[in-house]
């Protein structure tokens, strides 16, 4: 673990920095977008003021020109209204009266101004008519009778508001004056600068308008117009209130400030209106022009908002909600991204630890293979010390405590192989071989393995393969055999009374079977009626093997009966399937009538080490890998295994296994190898069985006719002796048939009212029903013989039943020679090493005189003839053809010419001589024996060394195999058997 | 009586010669090719191995003493005496030249004395019990022919 953190901790500072900066930045960006966006918003809302405050100055603007043009104009119809009554009607229509009052009665159209006065024109040479006619003398703005001037313009006639103006002379005020003479040359309205006016001390204007005798054309000189000028019409405008009065009838008055400047002389604005206040704030500002149709003045108006413009709410709410939405946003991108970092490491923490967890793995199974190894090399030292010193002289207890060390070292041998073979599958290193091989015989291999504990305990061992499992199968024998041998094992470990059945079919029979008989109370769920031991011991007659009740309940005789039907009828239309290497599907179960697997300890009945419970290891000893190793080899032959159990009644193991059917020739090749071949002696035997038990009855029938013996199965005793007298019969009537009589023990003495043992003792001796050396008892354990005291041991069969032991017994009874009867070509009990050698002659060569005296003495007592050579040389000397030698021992490692080399040398003599027997072999065709014959002298290595390599080279330089040395009997027949033919042929 | 005395006596030496490993599964063979066709083959082998062992040490020692030792020609001169010893069963001499040879490929003059050294003894130790054996053997013989 601490790696793995060490191995994180760089990236991860890395990481934290990195993070943080992404942090800060995201921080800043939306501070940005913040700032960003409400200065657009403020922008946006001050331009609509801005656009506001134009279009209001504007309005403002023009509302004043318009009013002021309206003043204007009527000014200007005055002027004509004086210039038509005044000048060009005699005598002149108006007078001050008139004028006055027509001014007043129209004031209303002319409301910016205070009042309107009309001044002629009088030139000095006029000034005293002009008085004189006016009556009163021309006054000058201060009130003071007008100095000496070049022309005056007094005021004739003046509204009421204004009298007081009235005989004063115009041309006397300097801005009056100006204006007179500018609008005469112009003949338009003009107005004054800006100043306060007289009365109201508002700031004002006046306006002047030129009056002309004639009606002038537009285009007239100056001189011409001030010489037509007869007099000027002038009013006040009171600009200030002018411009109140309009902007009180404005809305929004009171959010802008207006100012108006006559800016005449640009550089320096005249204000006419508008509170003299600074500009405290900075505001948008509108200039609108002005044209009040002066041409002379220039005016405008300046607006301006009175108050500094809100900053509208909504420029800080939006952003602000902007500004919450990319933090939230970036903090669900950051605890995303940090949940995905905190997965990732952890998932790469899991990783390592995954790989570290599988690496455990693989050391531990590399470890107990590594040990397990280690440990047998040794424990074998052990045992085979142990074996030696039990051939030792020893006394009782040195004996007993010496076997007790060698049972334990043998149990811990096993034990270690099994755990040793667990690694090996759990490595995945065991590999199944696929080799030929004969079910039958490896299923007798392991009844006889057990056949000596079954007896003890009064337990039935028995085996039965349907006949349409092929003889000859190809898989691995070795791993087979030890599935069964697990599973019957574990099976008599268990079972203290019954029997152990182990069956083998071909799978598609038993599905139909299972499918015609499902059982509902399978492995003892719902089963309210769980037979209670007493029941099973009071013997209630089950349709079993032994008569116990079974597990799985498909095994009675009613299922049986439907196999042996299906598989009979398939071996009648058998030869269909006679295609090599077909893969066929076996199904074994294994019976036993055992404590069974409480129902609590059936799910872990695979798991190694596990067994029931800690006291079933107490009472019953076991590892409880068995059952696992079993399960893994299953598998890895492409085959499941379960079991049916019921507590107090007993357990079936069944496994299928995938095997492939074996061909032919390959299966007569098996047969020569095979050990125990079955002898064909009693072949057209015929036997009649007495059995009860059917199931029972049918596993002996199918040892019986392995032997080739031809079965006939009777219920009773009575009708087993009615059957042989039949028999009997026959035989009178010309019939070679030889019979056998066969009793099952229990059969005698039976509540049906059959014979006893006695009464058939008696009618033998009669000699009329049965011939007393014909008869068998199969008897389950040694304590049944005593049953029978008048019969001698051979007469009885001991289960287990094998094939073999039948056989054996048979000819132990009958007399049947074994060997006569096998003239065709079986070997039955294997020639022993004397049969081979007896009678031959042998060259030994060896360099080393003891090594050359053992072997040779080892060849002579098998009866060979022997002859010692000490070097490669002299071997060669006496090996010139012809010779008379069957066979050479040849020591590899000799001084001067090895082994190798005199081999050599051998074949070589021996070609030569062969090429020449070719070539004169058909002329010389004599009765010469030497001639006909191909040499080819065996020669065998003798080597210390029994290594492969040595092997190869001894193949390569000719030799036909090797022994080690010194001799093994074993391996010396094996060498010696494939070259040798027997003594007699 | 006294057949069965020596008999007993030889019984108890060929048991403590197998309890102290200086012999082994292979000499029982012998003595059960003896049982058979040969009578007289122990002591034969016997003797022809304890002579040839003695030829073999005396020749290893001479060369050896040689200041340029050939160890390929001791090596098979102890291969020789392995093979003759592993046949007769003798298993210490058999066990000892082992050694002997691992030592000689390592072209180890030193060791080499050593073993031969230990080689020697544990053959003189052999050769006497054998020579007890032969003698005892013989014994048996005289008596059983008297009688």
């Amino acid at each position: 673990m601490g790696s793995v953190e060490l191995d994180s901790k760089p990236t991860g500072r890395r990481w934290r920095l990195h993070q943080s900066a992404m942090v800060v930045l995201w921080v800043v960006v939306s501070l940005t977008i913040w700032a960003g966006l409400h200065w657009h918003i403020r922008r946006l809302s001050m331009r609509k003021a801005e656009e506001g405050l134009v279009s209001m100055c504007d309005e403002r603007a023009r509302m004043l020109q318009d009013r002021f043009a309206v003043s204007v104009n009527h000014v200007h119809a005055l002027a004509i209204l004086v210039s038509t009554f005044h000048y060009q009607k005699e005598p002149p229509a108006l007078d001050q009266e008139t004028f006055a009052d027509y001014t007043a009665r129209t004031a209303f159209e002319r409301p910016l101004l205070s009042g309107v006065a009309y001044a002629q024109r009088v030139v000095h040479a006029q000034r005293e008519l002009f008085e004189t006619q006016q009556g009163w003398v021309i006054q000058t703005m201060k009130r003071d009778p007008s100095p000496v001037q070049d022309e005056y313009a007094p005021v004739i006639y003046s509204q009421e508001t204004v009298s007081y103006i009235e005989a004063l002379d115009m041309m006397s005020g300097e801005e009056d004056r100006e204006n007179i003479i500018r609008a005469r040359a112009t003949g338009k309205a003009v107005l004054t600068s800006p100043f306060r006016l007289l009365g109201s001390n508002h700031l004002g204007v006046v306006l002047t308008f030129p009056v002309y005798r004639v009606d002038l054309s537009p285009d007239v000189a100056e001189e011409e117009r001030v010489e037509a000028t007869a007099g000027y019409l002038g009013g006040a405008f009171d600009v200030e209130s002018l411009v109140e009065n309009l902007l009180s009838q404005l809305a929004g008055n009171p959010e802008i400030i207006v100012k108006v400047y006559d800016v005449t002389n640009a550089s320096e604005p005249l204000i006419m209106y508008g509170p003299d206040l600074p500009d405290g704030f900075p505001s948008p500002s509108h200039i609108s022009m002005l044209d009040f149709g002066d041409p002379f003045r220039r005016h405008n108006m300046v607006c301006r908002y009175s108050k500094k413009p809100s900053v509208p709410l909504s420029a800080i709410t939006t952003p602000s909600g902007v500004f919450v939405i990319c933090m939230l946003v970036g903090y669900i991108v950051y605890a995303a991204w940090n949940r995905y970092d905190i997965v990732k490491e952890d998932c790469r923490k899991m990783g390592v630890l995954k790989k570290q967890a599988e690496a455990a793995d693989v050391a531990k199974s590399q470890f107990l293979a590594t040990v397990s190894h280690e440990i047998r090399t040794p424990m074998n030292g052990v045992l085979g010390m142990l074996d030696m010193l039990l051939d030792t002289r020893l006394n009782e207890t040195q004996q007993e405590y010496a076997q007790t060390a060698q049972v334990c070292g043998k149990a811990l041998i096993s034990l270690i192989n099994e755990v040793l073979d667990r690694a090996k599958i759990e490595a995945g290193k065991l590999e199944l071989e696929t080799v030929p091989f004969d079910l039958r015989s490896i299923l007798d291999d392991v009844i006889s393995l057990f056949s000596a504990k079954s007896p003890e305990k009064c337990i039935e061992l028995a085996v039965y393969v349907s006949d349409d499992v092929p003889e000859v199968l190809l898989g691995d024998p070795g791993r087979f055999r030890q599935i069964i041998t697990n599973l019957v094992g574990n099976s008599i470990k268990f079972t203290e009374q019954g029997h152990i059945f182990v069956q083998v079919h071909m799978t598609d029979h038993s599905k139909l079977i299972a499918e015609q008989k499902p059982d509902p109370n399978i492995n003892g769920y719902n089963d309210d009626s769980i037979s209670t031991p007493s029941s099973v011991s009071a013997n209630a007659d089950f349709d079993t093997l032994s008569g116990y009740e079974a597990a799985d309940t498909r095994n009675t005789w009613e299922n049986f009966k439907q196999f042996l039907l299906l598989s009979s009828h398939s071996t009648e239309n058998g030869l269909a399937h006679n295609s090599n290497s077909e893969p066929v599907t076996l199904v074994v179960s294994v019976e036993d009538t055992g404590i069974g697997i409480p129902l609590h300890a059936q799910s872990r009945v695979f798991t190694p080490f596990m067994q029931a419970d800690s006291s079933t290891s107490r009472n019953y000893g076991g590892t409880g890998i068995g059952l696992s190793i079993s399960k893994c080899l299953v598998e890895l032959m492409g085959g499941q295994i379960w079991f049916v159990s019921r507590p107090q009644i007993g357990s079936t193991f069944t496994f299928n296994a995938m095997l492939q059917r074996c061909e032919r020739n390959g299966a007569e090749e098996i047969k020569k190898d095979a050990f125990d071949i079955l002898p064909s002696c009693f072949r057209g035997f015929h036997a009649i069985l007495v059995d009860k038990r059917p199931v029972r009855a049918v596993v002996t029938k199918y040892h019986l006719q392995r032997l080739g013996i031809s079965v006939e199965i009777v219920g009773t005793v009575d009708l087993g002796i009615s059957a042989w007298t039949a028999e009997k019969r026959k035989m009178l009537s010309g019939s070679k048939r030889r019979c056998i009589f066969l009793v099952e023990s229990d059969s005698f003495g039976g509540k049906n009212g059959s014979f006893s043992l006695d009464q058939i003792l008696e009618r033998s001796c009669n000699g009329s029903t049965l011939d007393l050396s014909k008869l068998f008892i199969l008897a389950t354990s040694e304590p049944e013989k005593k049953k029978f005291p008048g019969l001698s041991e051979n007469a009885f069969i001991t289960k287990p039943l094998k094939a073999s032991t039948v056989a054996s017994r048979l000819q132990l009874r009958l007399g049947v020679d074994l060997q006569h009867s096998n003239k065709n070509g079986n070997n039955s009990e294997g020639p022993s090493l004397h049969g081979l050698l007896v009678g031959k002659k042998i060259l030994v060569v060896d360099d080393n005189r003891v090594n050359l005296r053992v072997a040779a003495g080892t060849l002579k007592k098998y009866g060979a003839e022997v002859k010692c050579v000490e070097s490669g040389k002299d071997a060669l000397a006496l090996l010139q053809v012809p010779h008379k030698f069957d066979a050479c021992f040849m020591d590899v490692q000799m001084p001067e010419m090895d082994g190798f080399e005199a081999t050599r040398q051998i074949r070589l003599i021996e070609k030569k001589a062969n090429e020449k027997v070719k070539r004169t072999g058909d002329s010389e065709t004599k009765d010469d024996e030497m001639a006909g014959m191909d040499w080819h002298l065996p020669v065998l290595a003798m080597t210390a060394d029994v290594i492969q390599a040595t092997y190869e080279e001894c193949i390569k330089c000719g030799m036909d195999g090797y022994v080690s040395k010194p001799f093994e009997e074993k391996q010396l027949y094996q060498a010696v058997a494939k070259l040798l033919a027997p003594a007699d042929s | 009586m006294a057949s069965t005395q020596i008999k007993a006596q030889l019984n108890d030496l060929l048991n403590s010669m197998f309890a102290m490993d200086f012999l082994d599964e292979q000499f029982k063979q012998l003595q059960m090719l003896e049982d058979g066709s040969c009578p007289g083959f122990i002591s034969e082998v016997i003797t022809i191995f304890c002579d040839d062992a003695e030829r073999i040490l005396s020749l290893i020692t001479e060369l050896l003493s040689k200041p340029v030792v050939d160890f390929e020609k001791v090596d098979a001169y102890v291969h020789q005496l392995k093979g003759s010893s592993s046949s007769v069963g003798a298993k210490r001499v058999a066990l000892v030249c082992i050694k002997f040879r691992n030592v000689c490929q390592e072209n180890d003059k030193e060791g080499c004395m050593a073993t031969l050294y230990e080689i020697r003894r544990e053959f003189d130790e052999l050769n006497k019990k054998f020579r007890t054996m032969l003698q005892l053997e013989q014994q048996i013989q005289a008596l059983d022919s008297k009688r």
